[in-house]
This record gives C-alpha cells, sequence and structure tokens, in this order.
C-alpha cells in the first residue's frame, strides 16, 4: 500500500475548477517533485491535503495509511504525519519561535501518549537542528517569522520539519525567494530528513531545487490535471524546452 | 466606653431596622441593604474606633447626595444597581463540606491552571482540617516580614495597631468624595490588605493577598492601602488565576499606593471572578479605583492587571506623579469574551518636573464582548521636561465584537512630550491554519497567538504569576473561535 494515494481528485474553489481529477501514489521513501506553470493547481493540491479552508473536494480521495485524510481536521493529518512546508510562512507577532516549536512538538507527543519534553532536551535538540541548517542559536528568541528574510523563513519552515518528523512532507516551492547558498543549505536539511519511512512531495516551478534534491519521480501538472509523469530526466527536459508543449495539449 | 455605648445604641436602631432586621451584635450577618444602622453595625463588628465609625459616615452621607447616579461616561451597558438588594455584611462564607459539592467545572479550570489539590480546595471554599503548606509557608514568612519591620496585615487590624499611619494615609490618593464607587467602598469597606515598608527596605520577597486567601471574606468591598517609605522596594500581588467562588454580584475596591523619595511599589494584580454565562447571565460587576500617589522625588509605581473575569470591568490604575523625576507604568491585558464588558484604563497625571509615564495596553475581545481602553495622560503647568509613551493594541477573534480605544491628553507644558500609538488587528485564518498544520488545536493556536499578543505585558509579571497567567489567558478565550 502506499504510503500517501491521491485517488482522482477534483476540486473547486468558489465554484471553479481547480482539479480535474489528480491521481498520485508516494511510497516510504520517496521522492515527487510536481511541476507546472504558474496558476495550474499546484498550491491547491498542496492546501487541500493538508486540510486549509475555502477547497471543495467535488470527487475523488486523498490516503495517509489507507486513513481517509479529507475526513480529518487540519490539526488531525498534521498529528497523523502530514507536514506542509509553507511558500509563504506567516508571521505570529510575540510567539517566540522556540515557543512555537515547543507548542508544535508537545502537540504531536500528546497524540503519540508522551510526555511534554523537557525544557533543557527541548534546547538541545533544536541547537543540534539549527546548527545543520546553518541558523545561529538566538533566531529561536525571535518572533516567528516577524522580520525573517526569505532565506530565514525557509529555513525555519525546514527546521520545523526535521524537528516534527512528518510521515509525509510537502514542500510548497521552497526554493522561491532563495538565493543559490539559501538553496543549498535548505536542500541539504531536506535531503537528511530523506528515510525509508517518508516521503516527500516537493511542489517547485523550476528545476533548479531539483539539481539538489533529486526525485524518483517528476509529475507535470497542467491545467489541474498531471500531463505527464516521468524520472529526474523529465525535470531537466522541462528545464530545457520548457511547458509550451503541455500547454498546448491542454 | 463611650464607643461601647453607641455601639449599643447601633444594635438598638438595628433592631427596628425596617426590612425586620431582628439580631445582635453575635449576628453573623447584616440584613440587606444600605444605611447608616448598617454602618454602625459593622464598625461595630469591627470593634473600630469612633474616627473610623465618622469617616465611614461621612462617606455614606456625601454617597446619599449623588442620589444612585453612578458615572454614565463609560462604555458599559448593564441593569440598574438595586443597592438596598445587596448585602453588606457577611462573615465568611459557609464552607462545603467536601469536593464532591463543588462546581465540576471550576475543578476542572483549576486542573488546567495546575493548581494543588490542596490549593484547590481552599479557593473553592471547602472546609480543610489539615494544615496544609502554603499556610504554614506563610506564616514562616509573615515572622520574617516582621522582624524586618514590614507591616503586612488585614486593615481592619491595622486601624487599631498602627492608627497613626491609617489616619494620615487611609483616603488620601483616593478621598471618598473621587467617585461613585470610592464613596461607596469609604462607607462600607468590609477589609483588605495593609502594607508599610519601612525607609530604606527592599522587600525581599512578593507579597500576595493569596497567603491570607482563606482568613477573611474580602472580597467584595475591599479596601487596600501600601506605603513605602524613602527608598522602599516592594512587590504586591493581588488576587488570583483561579475562579474563586463568590455570592456577591457587585464588587468595590479600592486600591491605594503611597511612594515617598525614592521608594517604588509594583502592583500585579490577576482578576478572574465569575463573567457570566456563555449567554451573559450572572457574573460580577466590578467597579474598583485604584491610583498610586508618587509623592517623592525619584519614585516609581508600576501597575500590572490582567484582567480576564468580571461580566463588567470598570478600573483606571492610576498614577498621581507629583514628586520630580517621577515615574508611572501601567501595562495592561484585558481579555473579555461571550457577553463581558471592559471599560479599563489608566490616568497619568504629571505634576513634577522630568515625571514620566508608559502605558501599555492590549485588550481582547471576542465573542460578543466590548472592550474599551480609555486613558488619560495630563502634563500640569509645571511639569517641565515631562514624557509620556502610550501604546494601546487592540485584537479582535470573531465579527461580533468590538475594541475601542478612548485616548485623552491634555498638555499645559509646552516642554512635554507624548507620545500615542495604536493597532487594531484579527486573528487571521492564514495564523490559525498555520498553527494547526502543526499539529496544534485550535485552542492552543488561540492560546499561543494572543500569548504572543500579550508578551509584553505578561513579561512583567512576577516569575509565579506569569507562568498561571499565561495558561489563564488561553483558557478564558476556550470557544472563541468556531
Amino acid at each position: 500500500m502506499a504510503l500517501l494515494e491521491i485517488k482522482n481528485l477534483h476540486v473547486s474553489v468558489g465554484g471553479k475548477k481547480i482539479l480535474n481529477g489528480i491521481s498520485l501514489a508516494l511510497n516510504a521513501g520517496e521522492v515527487h517533485a510536481i511541476m507546472g506553470p504558474n496558476g495550474t493547481g499546484k498550491s491547491t493540491l498542496s492546501n487541500v491535503i493538508a486540510g486549509r479552508d475555502g477547497y471543495e473536494v467535488t470527487e475523488g480521495q486523498v490516503l495517509l495509511d489507507g486513513r481517509d485524510v479529507l475526513a480529518m481536521a487540519a490539526d488531525e493529518r498534521a498529528r497523523a504525519g502530514v507536514f506542509l512546508a509553507f511558500q509563504y510562512p506567516v508571521e505570529i507577532p510575540g510567539v517566540t519561535t522556540s515557543a512555537f516549536l515547543k507548542t508544535a512538538i508537545n502537540a504531536k507527543r500528546r497524540a503519540e501518549g508522551k510526555p511534554e519534553i523537557d525544557a533543557m532536551e527541548f534546547l538541545k535538540l533544536v541547537k543540534a537542528k539549527q546548527k545543520i541548517l546553518g541558523m545561529p542559536d538566538d533566531m529561536i528568541k525571535r518572533a516567528l517569522n516577524v522580520g525573517f528574510s526569505g532565506g530565514e523563513k525557509k529555513r525555519a519552515e525546514v527546521l520545523q520539519m526535521t524537528l516534527l518528523e512528518p510521515r509525509v512532507a510537502i514542500l510548497d516551492e521552497t526554493d522561491s525567494g532563495l538565493d543559490i547558498d539559501a538553496l543549498k543549505i535548505v536542500s541539504e536539511g531536506v535531503n537528511t530528513l530523506r528515510s525509508p519511512e517518508r516521503a516527500f512531495l516537493i511542489i517547485t516551478h523550476y528545476q533548479r531545487l531539483l539539481n539538489y534534491i533529486v526525485p524518483d519521480h517528476v509529475h507535470v501538472l497542467v491545467g489541474g490535471k498531471v500531463v505527464a509523469s516521468g524520472g529526474k530526466e523529465l525535470a531537466e527536459q522541462l528545464e530545457a524546452e520548457g511547458y509550451a508543449r503541455y500547454l498546448s495539449a491542454a | 466606653m463611650a464607643a461601647k455605648q453607641e455601639t449599643a445604641a447601633a444594635v438598638r436602631d438595628v433592631e427596628q431596622y425596617k426590612y425586620g432586621f431582628v439580631t445582635d451584635i453575635e449576628s453573623d450577618k447584616a440584613p440587606k441593604g444600605l444605611s447608616e444602622d448598617i454602618i454602625r453595625f459593622i464598625s461595630a463588628k469591627k470593634n473600630e474606633p469612633d474616627w473610623m465609625l465618622e469617616a465611614r459616615l461621612k462617606a455614606y452621607r456625601y454617597w446619599l447626595t449623588l442620589a444612585g447616579e453612578e458615572p454614565a461616561w463609560a462604555k458599559l451597558t448593564y441593569p440598574k444597581i438595586d443597592y438596598q438588594a445587596s448585602y453588606y455584611y457577611a462573615a465568611p462564607k459557609q464552607k462545603l463540606a467536601s469536593m464532591d459539592e463543588v462546581d465540576p467545572k471550576l475543578l476542572e479550570t483549576y486542573k488546567k491552571l495546575g493548581i494543588p489539590l490542596a490549593e484547590q480546595a481552599v479557593l473553592a471554599g471547602v472546609a480543610v482540617d489539615a494544615v496544609f503548606d502554603s499556610v504554614s509557608v506563610a506564616t514562616t514568612y509573615k515572622k520574617k516580614l516582621e522582624e524586618m519591620g514590614v507591616i503586612f496585615k488585614p486593615i481592619s487590624e491595622a486601624v487599631h495597631s498602627h492608627p497613626e499611619l491609617v489616619k494620615k494615609y487611609l483616603g488620601s490618593v483616593v478621598p471618598y468624595t473621587d467617585n461613585f464607587f470610592a464613596a461607596l467602598n469609604a462607607a462600607v469597606f468590609t477589609d483588605g490588605s495593609f502594607v508599610y515598608i519601612p525607609k530604606g527596605l527592599r522587600c525581599p520577597m512578593e507579597l500576595s493577598t493569596y497567603f491570607r486567601i482563606n482568613e477573611k471574606n474580602t472580597g467584595q468591598f475591599e479596601r487596600t492601602l501600601i506605603i513605602a517609605d524613602e527608598g522602599a522596594y516592594v512587590s504586591y500581588l493581588e488576587g488570583c488565576t483561579a475562579p474563586m467562588r463568590d455570592e456577591n454580584q457587585l464588587h468595590a475596591a479600592v486600591v491605594e499606593l503611597i511612594t515617598l523619595d525614592d521608594a517604588e511599589i509594583k502592583y500585579s494584580t490577576v482578576q478572574n471572578w465569575y463573567p457570566g454565562d456563555a449567554e451573559g447571565k450572572g457574573g460580577i460587576y466590578n467597579f474598583v479605583t485604584k491610583r498610586g500617589a508618587c509623592r517623592g522625588k525619584n519614585s516609581k509605581i508600576m501597575w500590572t492587571q490582567v484582567e480576564t473575569g468580571s461580566a463588567i470591568t470598570w478600573k483606571y490604575p492610576s498614577c498621581i506623579l507629583q514628586g520630580d523625576n517621577s515615574v508611572g507604568e501601567f501595562y495592561s491585558v484585558a481579555i473579555t469574551n461571550n457577553h463581558q464588558q471592559a471599560d479599563t484604563g489608566t490616568k497619568m497625571i504629571h505634576l513634577g518636573a522630568n515625571t514620566r509615564s508608559k502605558i501599555i495596553s492590549k485588550g481582547i475581545s471576542a465573542g460578543k464582548a466590548d472592550n474599551t481602553y480609555r486613558g488619560l495622560v495630563r502634563i500640569g503647568a509645571k511639569a517641565d521636561g515631562a514624557r509620556n509613551y502610550t501604546q494601546c493594541d487592540s485584537l479582535l477573534i470573531g465579527d461580533k465584537c468590538g475594541a475601542h480605544t478612548v485616548p485623552y491628553i491634555e498638555s499645559r507644558n509646552p516642554t512635554a512630550q507624548t507620545e500615542h500609538e495604536a493597532t487594531t488587528s484579527k486573528i487571521s485564518e492564514d495564523q490559525l491554519f498555520y498553527c494547526q498544520q502543526r499539529g496544534m488545536t485550535e485552542e492552543e493556536a488561540v492560546s499561543l497567538i494572543v500569548n504572543g499578543f500579550c508578551r509584553e505585558v505578561l513579561q512583567t509579571l512576577p516569575m509565579e504569576f506569569a507562568v498561571e497567567a499565561q495558561k489563564l489567558v488561553g483558557i478564558s478565550l476556550e470557544g472563541s473561535v468556531g
């Protein structure tokens, strides 16, 4: 059984059809990339899996380990192991990154029937992970995402992902707004998380990110449908030729 | 002797009370209603000296001239209060026989706040046989404080033990003529704290009414007087994060603070009286007058309040900055949910030269609640170089609540500087979804976001209070979203 299975997913927003029957199966240990031009429903797909309000699923299913994801509230999905690295991470004034991380970790631990994390253990853990991502120690004392640069925000997203150890991680345009150094660091962070128990869904407009996070499968999304699937060579081909071929076909 | 005769006369009068009040001085409860007889009864019960009774009667007669006209300028709506329908004297409350009789909802809240079982019993008003830890700890501390010269006792005792201090300072910051509720309190106050910190002493521990919690029934018309003599410092904690049982709907407390040269008082409050149910039924009406006078030069008064309870909150902890270079600070979190209404803020009255004040107010409104910040910054003609900074932030949860900011700034000195900043924001869907995507429930997310919004104020609370206050912020907003 696939870890995450999307079956014939149809989604509308405000009566307008955005996704027109998407089917994907992500096995544990795999990295799938979804590529496509702007406005083809890439972000809609990630939001629907994560459970954001405002999307109407008119047909189809999303299953995590065979469980009906669409029947769960957003926070339940998160605790079940669905993680979304946001394209635009949200600012939360006055809430330190440290307080936020601790609350999130404890929410997960509670769901697993574990006691709250010890303060010292928490600091040690966060420091170690921050080091991997090239983040200064005192960054967790700052209010979450407030006044963060584009690169800092994306690193903070990957830090959260590292600490929450999800089953399925969705990266929504994580490469946008990153310079090449930040891109390398963020990619390394993601690569250290690759494991036989975990699947990744990487949503991107450009092939650039996929040079650093090499996918097992690449899917082309146009007009709310997967129009082509292949290996990593498909990404390279898209980089060379663009989406024109698929656009005219759609 | 004269006092005794008066008492006897009072008791006689009481017996003929028109509401059919037949009792004697041993009675635990005065009948409903307010009259000179009732005031004499209260005073007699407390064995007060004549001057105290006179002061009460003077206040009562003044209150009568106000003819029931409560201040009408606040943005509060509540039915007319029938002052003759209230009790003004009752001996300590009847204890419940066991924890089984306590409202399970109350116990649930205690559990969420992490309050130890022994303290839960006391807070809920259950009779406790065993001497439990916090009481014995309190006794030990009291002895230490006495040795240092700190006077910390119920004001009803201070009237007897330190009449010179009480006479000199009581009513000197909030005179009975100040307002309707101050007059009422001066006439009928039941008890409260008296604190005197001697010259040059930094009180090494936080003083808390919590230590006295099971001693006296002081909730309704509390009267507090704190004096910090030259160079003294004290931090005082009032109230409790745990919701307390109280049958009285009307509360009208008065708090007076006085700092002499180079002295400092830090006064922190957590108010969590019963706010009424989700439909707006019941709940405490809380009309409080709190004011501090920085009489001495270089003195400082700092108010921090976390107001989450009561159906009606009417409260403006203020500072009169008389001494040159004196400093007044006001940090406030006011949370209103369901049908709660709060009209709260501060007054900073700059009289001395180079006086400074700072106001940080955070209002959170949810449900159908109304939350008003009302503040006055007044700079007198002689307050050369006075400065004020005011920041008022409002946070709205949902679309049926209200936030209002009413700042008054009056400056009579051209060298003074005042700054006012105000913001109004909402908890956004994006913020909620972001937190939920990290596994937090909606309630956890709201609590986290609101705690962030209030952080600047909560940080000024003493450590032991701050942790509970953070939890309380979350609990007060339960059910406010979705």
